[in-house]
């Protein structure tokens, strides 16, 4: 036994780490294998399009969630990656067209490739750019922010402008991306037509694929030091700085790890749609993005995943049933999750949904030194008034 | 050259009036209780929908109507402070201390009212008073038992369905028997238009360029509002009050300044500012349910460049961001330049309306590089200054 191991509580907690691994592939192997045969192919694509969702969320919970910074700027991080890929997807010119150039760049009068689209002809370069570039970004723009100790709802308001800002930018520059359209109507990928699903199928693999890694490794980073030095940020920054750590390099870090997720989950959600467009730089989808982790559970990061599965579901049958009065079940939801259900689902079950059932069935809680104090309200209601 | 320097600092600063008008409630509220309210926008477009409605209420009137916009401004004040109030008690009160947390519920509320402005009909309106009625009416009545405390869970899991219920039903049943005298929306999805009053349309000439007489209006609005909450927060008992919470929560507790009470004031108060700012915004185009939207980054990026330790920060990180902004957006400086082509050649990409944000965004991200917390910073000793 290694001294690591003795420090995490030696071989129960390793026992315990492969039940997770288990489980986790487990569900895998239900996502990849069964779950095709019981849905549509619609439905199925959709539930792709959310596990890629998923990952943005589980970028999210790092940074907010572990480390209490509340990004609202990762659309910014996911459209990057999208358009990355993208970009790459629009090269994919047969040899024999009139133009060896994206149709679109026609349209504006544009007759060579701008530079900065030559690097994504090749494949490597492009796959590293889709984590790359939002990880830069966010690094450049974290560190800005984070060396003079700009934090808390500063950050926040920051984070949203870069938002309207990117999508100022995209949205103006129609020659270079085609403006408020966005760039779509991939044709292939490796030979394999994009749309067809045989292809979607092969894109709803890697996208459990890729989820499965970033959980790994977001479990990873969270069960370490690195995670307790990040809730310590969360908790009490002054304090941290006190004891000899500067937090700047490590909130840079975990910023911009929690981008690549965005970005990754931003290429992944573009092959499955087949469009990606500065819409998706808009303030709203930014919010929403945290608010599938709040209801799923802060700092929990199956309840990230979870919550993008919940929400997004209930969005996309609620939003096709009552399309007018969806934004009022929109802003109840933020609102009753922040008033009522701060720990989101996987919190509540967490602290108080054991207790809760077993107050269903009848069985009173366990270890408390008077429980009548804190069961009947009479005596509750005694306490506090007769006093003095 | 000189005419397009003046035209640039004219524009800028009637962008910089409307900015600052609407991001004084904000910077009130955010230096006061450190909280971001994303439904600020809302408010505003609640004063503006309050400016539209007032202006066909007074279209009978004949001559008079033109005065309709004094109304408009203290019904707009009203409406938004009332609403501001509803939001304060009714929610942010809960989440002091979990700024992030309001940040997000805040939002929440701003969707709400964007949709509650498009769908809004006589049906909503009904059932909503009967469920409030209802609701709070049955609170009121329990809260007077001695064993309040007791039955209090069992009270609201009884009394929520239970108005909810029966508004739902009032409302079916209203929509039944008057079908579309009252479900029809009172403004729909569409945008609304405002007209400026006769009086205010057309503009003053100066050589061969108008200056619009509504945007000198707002000018002129926006100084008597700066000058008005400068009077109140500096010469009032609750002005006072409301200073010395900003500096320091606990000792004003301490000292029995109601802390409770200066919250929800300032708070009416910040949200009555948004109202007057909507106002405003109704004379310079049409009106819809996204207006507020359009002007929530701006100003959430007034109150990080001025910092919330002084009103004059606010009004001085106003007129910096709206002139900049017109002077890059309508592309003076590339005139300017116009001899030294690589300058010029610079200032030209950037002279469009959304490239002058992406600039004045990156500029002020350099300004916090040397004042990270604004202009006017607040002073303290803590390190979470």
């Amino acid at each position: 036994m290694t001294t690591a191991q003795i420090e995490r509580g030696g071989v129960g907690i390793s026992r315990k780490l492969m039940v997770e691994a288990a489980i986790v592939l487990g569900i895998m192997l239900f996502l990849i294998f069964v779950l095709p045969l019981l849905m549509s192919d619609f439905r199925l694509n959709l539930t792709g399009r959310f596990l890629a969702l998923s990952i943005a969320a589980l970028g999210i919970d790092l940074i907010w969630g572990f480390t209490g910074m509340l990004s609202l700027g990762h659309g910014v991080f996911f459209t990057l990656g999208g358009y990355a890929l993208a970009m790459y997807l629009k090269l994919q010119i047969p040899a024999n067209a009139s133009s060896q150039l994206p149709e679109f760049m026609g349209l504006y009068g544009v007759t060579e490739l701008p530079w900065f689209w030559k690097p994504f002809y090749s494949f490597p370069i492009t796959a590293l750019m889709v984590v790359l570039l939002p990880a830069i970004v966010a690094a450049i723009l974290g560190y800005l922010i984070f060396r003079n100790r700009i934090r808390g709802v500063y950050f926040s308001i920051l984070t949203q402008a870069t938002t309207i800002i990117f999508f100022n930018f995209f949205n103006g520059q129609q020659k270079l991306f085609n403006g408020t359209n966005g760039l779509t109507d991939f044709k292939t990928l490796f030979g394999l037509e994009v749309s067809k699903p045989g292809a979607q199928y092969v894109f709803y693999v890697l996208t459990i694929l890729f989820l499965a890694a970033t959980y790994a490794l977001s479990r990873w980073l969270t069960s370490g030091r690195f995670g307790r030095l990040l809730v310590a940020i969360r908790d009490d920054e002054p304090r941290v700085r006190f004891t000899g750590y500067n937090p700047t390099g490590f909130k840079v870090l975990v910023f911009a790890i929690s981008a690549a997720f965005a970005g990754l989950a931003g290429a992944l959600f573009t092959l499955q749609t087949g469009i990606i467009s500065p819409n998706s730089m808009n303030i709203a989808f930014s919010i929403e993005m945290v608010i599938w982790v709040a209801v799923g559970g802060r700092a929990t990061l199956v309840g990230a995943i979870l919550g993008t599965l919940v929400v997004n579901f209930a969005k996309s049958n609620l939003s096709e049933k009552f399309p007018d009065i969806w934004l009022f079940f929109q802003g109840a939801l933020f609102l009753l999750v922040v008033l009522f259900l701060p720990n989101g689902i996987v919190g509540w079950l967490r602290d108080r949904g054991l207790d809760t059932f077993q107050n269903l069935t009848g069985k009173r809680k366990r270890s408390m030194t008077y429980p009548s104090l804190e069961e009947d309200p009479e005596v509750d209601y005694e306490r506090k008034n007769t006093g003095d | 050259m000189l005419p397009s320097i003046l035209d640039g600092i004219f524009n800028g600063l009637s962008i910089g009036s409307i900015l600052l008008m609407a991001a004084l409630g904000l910077a009130i509220v955010f230096g006061l209780m450190g909280v971001i309210n994303m439904a600020h926008g809302e408010l505003m477009m609640l004063g503006a929908y309050t400016t539209y409605v007032v202006q066909n209420l007074f279209k009978p009137l004949g001559i008079f109507s033109q005065t309709y916009i004094f109304f408009a401004l203290i019904m707009a004040f009203i409406v938004a402070a009332l609403a501001g109030l509803i939001l304060e008690r009714g929610v942010i009160r809960y989440l002091y201390g979990r700024p992030l947390e309001t940040l997000l519920a805040t939002w929440g509320v701003s969707l709400m009212l964007q949709q509650f402005v498009r769908s809004v009909n006589w049906v909503l309106i009904a059932g909503l008073a009967i469920f409030c009625l209802l609701y709070f009416g049955g609170m009121w009545f329990v809260k007077k038992r001695p064993d309040f405390d007791v039955i209090r869970q069992k009270a609201i899991a009884l009394l929520l369905p239970l108005s909810a219920a029966v508004a739902v039903a009032v409302g079916v049943f209203l929509s039944q028997t008057f079908k579309s005298a009252v479900t029809q929306p009172w403004f729909g999805a569409q945008n609304v238009d405002v007209t400026a009053p006769k009086w205010l349309q057309g503009g003053l000439p100066i050589g061969n360029y108008q200056l619009p007489y509504t945007r000198m209006f707002i000018m002129v609005l926006t100084a008597l509002c700066v000058a008005g909450i400068y009077f109140f927060l500096n010469k009032t008992a609750w002005g006072l009050r409301i200073r010395s919470v900003t500096q320091n929560r606990n000792m004003s507790a301490c000292l029995g300044i109601p802390t409770n009470k200066v919250d929800a004031l300032t708070f009416a108060l910040g949200s009555g500012l948004a109202g007057i700012a909507g106002c405003a915004v109704s004379l310079l185009g049409s009106v819809g349910p996204n207006t507020g939207q359009n002007y929530i980054v701006n100003t959430f990026m007034v109150v990080v460049v001025g910092g919330v330790g002084k009103l004059v920060g606010t009004i001085a990180g106003a007129m910096v961001i709206g002139l900049i902004d017109y002077i890059l957006g309508a592309g003076i400086l590339a005139l300017l330049f116009a001899q030294i082509p690589p300058v010029a050649e610079f200032f030209t990409f950037f002279a469009t309306t959304s490239m002058a944000k992406v600039m004045v965004f990156l500029l002020i991200v350099i300004f916090l590089q040397y004042k990270p917390a604004g202009l006017f910073p607040q002073k303290g000793r803590t390190v979470d200054a």
